[in-house]
C-alpha cells in the first residue's frame, strides 16, 4: 500500500524552527565559544611560530590550520576533539525530548510525515555545524591574512575549503549517532552517555585496543619477532581496523588536504618511491584521489547511520 | 443534516498477542458531540491514533471525510484538529510562536497566519498572555492552548484526548463550554475521558469501551433505557401517603420507602404530574418531587455488574 503526498512537506519548517532552536539555545553558546578559544588560542601561537620561522612556505595557510607547539595541540587536531562533542550535543535529545515533553503526538497530528521531521532536525544541526565551521574558517583565514600579511593562493583556499566540507561530514556522522541514539532511547540522559561512550571508544580506546586485536588474530610470525619488525598483513590488517574509527578516517584526510607532500597514507616500499621528489607538494587533484575512499567512508557511515535511524523512527509507537 | 464524518468498521489492533482494540464500529456525524468513554487501558487512545493514521491497523476500515488515514494522512491530518493526552508545548517558545509553528506545519497561507492565531487566541481567552512563555503557563491553560491549535486550523474534526482530566472543576467548565462552542461552529467532537460524569453533560453521543470493545453505544438516555431496565427514577417526600398508594399509580414498577416520608419511585414514564395528583388528592402534602438524569456512571457500574455477573 503507497502513502500519498510527498514526504517533504512540512520539511522547511522543521528545519527553520530547529535551525532556530540549535542557534539561541545556551547549550550551542557554551560549545560554540569552547571551539572558538581553543581554535584562536591553537592559530595564535601557530601564527607567530611562523612569523619567526618559515619565510620561504608556499602553503602557509595551511600551516595555520596544522602547526602544533606544546603544549597546544594543532587547530585541526582540537577540531577533531571536539566537532564530535558538539555534533552530540547537538543531536542527542532531537527525538526523544519530543516525546518528554509531549509534543511528539501534536506535532505528528500536523499534515506531515515522519520523515520531514527526522530529516529537518538532522539537516538543522548539520545547518548549524556549517554556520559555525565557516564562521571559523573565515576567522582563522581572517587572522592569517592580518597577522602574516601573505595573500593565500588559490590552491590553499581550494584545499582549506575541502577540508571544511569534510569537517562537516565527520561532524554528521557524530550528529547521526547522536540521533540515532536519541530515537533508541527515551531518555535523554541515557543517549547522550551513549553517543559519548562510543566516541570516547573510538577515539580513545579503539587505537589502543587494536593492536591487540591484529595480535589475536593473525599471531606474529617468529621471524618477524627475531627480527624485531612486524609482518606485513599485520599492518595492513591493524590499518583496515583503525580506519572503523571515524576519528581515524578524517585524520588521514587532513594529512592529506593539508600536508600537499603526503603521497601515501599506509606502508610505502622503497620501490614504489622511484624517480619521486620526496618533500614536493602533490597537486590538489591527486591528494583529494589519495585520500577519495576515506571521504567516501566518511559520506557512506553518514547514510548509513541515517538508515538505520530513519527505520527505527518509522517504526516506533507514538503514544508516549 | 446527517452526514457521517468519520467512520470505523471492524477496527482492529493487536500488539503482538495483545488485542488493544477489537472490532469495533463507530460513526460520527458532522456537528454532534461524542464520547469514547472508559477506564484508562480500554482501548480509547489507541483508537485516536488509528483514526490519526498515527498507527497502523491491524484490520478493519476507517473513513474520515472521505480519506483513508492509513493511505492519505496527510489529507486527514489537514482536516483533523488533535488535542493529545496532558498535551505539550515548546516551553521555550511563547504561546504565539508555538501556534505559529503549527500553522506552518499545517501549511496555512502566511497572510492569514497572523490574524488566525489572533482569533483562536481569542476565542480560548489567552490573547492576554500570548506573548507570554508557555513554561509559564498552568494545565487549564495548555489544555486552552491545545484547543486554540483545533480552532486555528478550521478543522472539521475535533479529537479531544482526556481534555479535562487533571482540571479544576472551574478550568473543566470553561473547557466544556469551548468544546460546546466548537459544535455549534459545525465540527464533529470525538471526545475521550475516564470521567464519565464529567462529559455527560456535553456528548450527544458515548460509546462506553471495555477491554478493546465497545459495549454499548448510544444517546445517554438510550443506553440508561438499555441498562438500567428503562426505568425512570423519581423522588418523592411526601407527608400522609404510604408505599401501597404509589405502588397502585399505573406505570409505576417498584417503590422502594427509604423513610422519614422519602420514596424512590421506579416507573416507566414521566410520571411526575400523576405521582403528584395521587398524593394531593389522597390528603397528602407533598414536599419534594424530583426525576433523577439517567448517570453515566450508574449505567456504567451496572452493565459491568451485569456482565460479571454472566460471566
Amino acid at each position: 500500500m503507497r502513502r500519498k503526498g510527498s514526504p517533504w512537506t512540512g520539511l522547511a519548517p522543521v528545519f527553520l524552527k530547529e535551525l532556530a532552536d540549535h542557534l539561541s539555545s545556551a547549550r550551542m553558546r557554551v560549545l560554540e565559544w569552547l571551539v572558538l578559544l581553543t581554535g584562536i588560542a591553537a592559530v595564535y601561537t601557530a601564527i607567530r611560530e611562523i612569523g619567526s620561522v618559515t619565510a620561504e612556505d608556499p602553503f602557509l595557510l595551511l600551516r595555520l590550520f596544522t602547526h602544533a607547539r606544546d603544549p597546544l595541540p594543532s587547530f585541526v587536531s582540537l577540531l577533531g576533539f571536539l566537532i564530535p562533542l558538539v555534533a552530540i550535543g547537538l543531536g542527542f535529545d532531537a527525538v526523544n525530548s519530543e516525546f518528554s515533553r509531549r509534543t511528539m503526538s501534536r506535532v505528528l497530528a500536523q499534515p506531515i510525515y515522519r520523515d520531514a521531521l527526522l530529516v529537518g532536525k538532522f539537516l538543522a544541526g548539520l545547518g548549524t555545524l556549517a554556520i559555525s565551521l565557516v564562521a571559523l574558517w573565515l576567522l582563522i583565514v581572517g587572522l592569517g591574512l592580518v597577522l602574516l600579511g601573505v595573500p593565500p593562493s588559490g590552491e590553499e583556499v581550494l584545499r582549506s575549503l575541502t577540508f571544511l566540507v569534510v569537517t562537516l561530514f565527520y561532524g554528521g556522522v557524530w550528529l547521526a549517532v547522536a540521533i540515532l541514539f536519541s530515537v533508541l532511547f527515551r531518555s535523554t540522559a541515557t543517549s547522550a552517555l551513549c553517543a559519548i561512550g562510543l566516541w570516547l571508544l573510538l577515539t580513545i580506546l579503539w587505537p589502543i585496543l587494536v593492536p591487540f586485536i591484529v595480535q589475536a588474530i593473525i599471531p606474529p610470525d617468529p621471524a618477524a619477532i627475531i627480527l624485531g619488525v612486524t609482518s606485513l598483513e599485520q599492518i595492513e590488517l591493524q590499518q583496515t581496523l583503525s580506519r572503523f574509527s571515524p576519528n581515524t578516517l578524517f585524520g588521514e584526510i587532513v594529512l592529506a588536504l593539508l600536508h600537499p607532500s603526503t603521497r601515501a597514507l599506509g606502508l610505502v616500499f622503497p620501490s614504489q618511491l622511484q624517480g619521486a621528489l620526496l618533500g614536493a607538494p602533490l597537486p590538489f587533484g591527486e591528494s583529494l584521489l589519495l585520500v577519495w575512499p576515506q571521504i567516501t567512508g566518511l559520506i557512506a557511515a553518514v547514510i548509513l547511520l541515517f538508515a538505520i535511524t530513519y527505520v527505527s523512527f518509522q517504526r516506533q509507537e507514538i503514544r508516549a | 443534516m446527517s452526514t457521517v464524518v468519520v467512520s470505523a468498521r471492524n477496527l482492529t489492533k493487536r500488539y503482538g498477542r495483545v488485542t488493544a482494540v477489537d472490532g469495533i464500529n463507530l460513526a460520527v456525524q458532522r456537528g454532534e458531540i461524542f464520547g469514547l468513554l472508559g477506564p484508562n487501558g480500554a482501548g480509547k487512545t489507541t483508537t485516536i491514533l488509528m483514526l490519526l493514521g498515527l498507527t497502523e491497523v491491524t484490520s478493519g476500515r476507517i473513513d474520515v471525510l472521505g480519506f483513508d488515514p492509513a493511505r492519505d494522512p496527510l489529507e486527514v491530518k489537514r482536516r483533523i484538529g488533535y488535542l493529545p493526552d496532558s498535551v505539550g508545548f515548546y516551553d521555550n517558545l511563547t504561546a504565539y510562536e508555538n501556534l505559529r509553528y503549527t500553522a506552518r506545519l499545517a501549511r496555512i497561507d502566511r497572510s492569514e497566519i497572523e490574524d488566525r492565531i489572533a482569533s483562536a487566541l481569542k476565542r480560548v481567552r489567552l490573547d492576554q498572555v500570548a506573548d507570554r512563555r508557555v513554561a509559564t503557563f498552568s494545565r487549564g491553560m495548555r489544555q486552552r492552548l491545545g484547543l486554540a491549535e483545533v480552532l486555528l486550523k478550521r478543522a472539521e474534526v475535533a479529537i479531544l484526548d482526556e481534555p479535562t482530566s487533571g482540571l479544576d472543576p472551574q478550568s473543566t467548565y470553561e473547557l466544556l463550554e469551548m468544546i460546546r462552542g466548537l459544535k455549534a461552529d459545525g465540527v464533529a467532537v470525538l471526545l475521550s475521558s475516564h470521567l464519565l460524569d464529567r462529559v455527560q453533560s456535553v456528548c450527544d453521543r458515548v460509546a462506553l469501551f471495555h477491554r478493546g470493545r465497545i459495549a454499548l453505544q448510544g444517546t445517554v438516555a438510550e443506553l440508561a433505557r438499555e441498562v438500567l431496565g428503562g426505568g425512570f427514577t423519581i423522588l418523592v417526600e411526601a407527608r400522609g401517603t404510604d408505599t401501597a398508594t404509589l405502588a397502585a399509580i399505573p406505570g409505576v414498577r417498584q417503590v422502594t420507602d427509604e423513610g422519614d416520608g422519602r420514596y424512590r419511585l421506579l416507573a416507566d414514564s414521566d410520571l411526575r404530574s400523576e405521582v403528584a395528583g395521587r398524593i394531593v388528592s389522597g390528603g397528602g402534602t407533598l414536599l419534594r418531587l424530583n426525576m433523577l438524569e439517567p448517570s453515566l456512571d450508574a449505567i456504567y457500574a451496572r452493565y459491568f455488574e451485569g456482565a460479571r455477573d454472566a460471566a
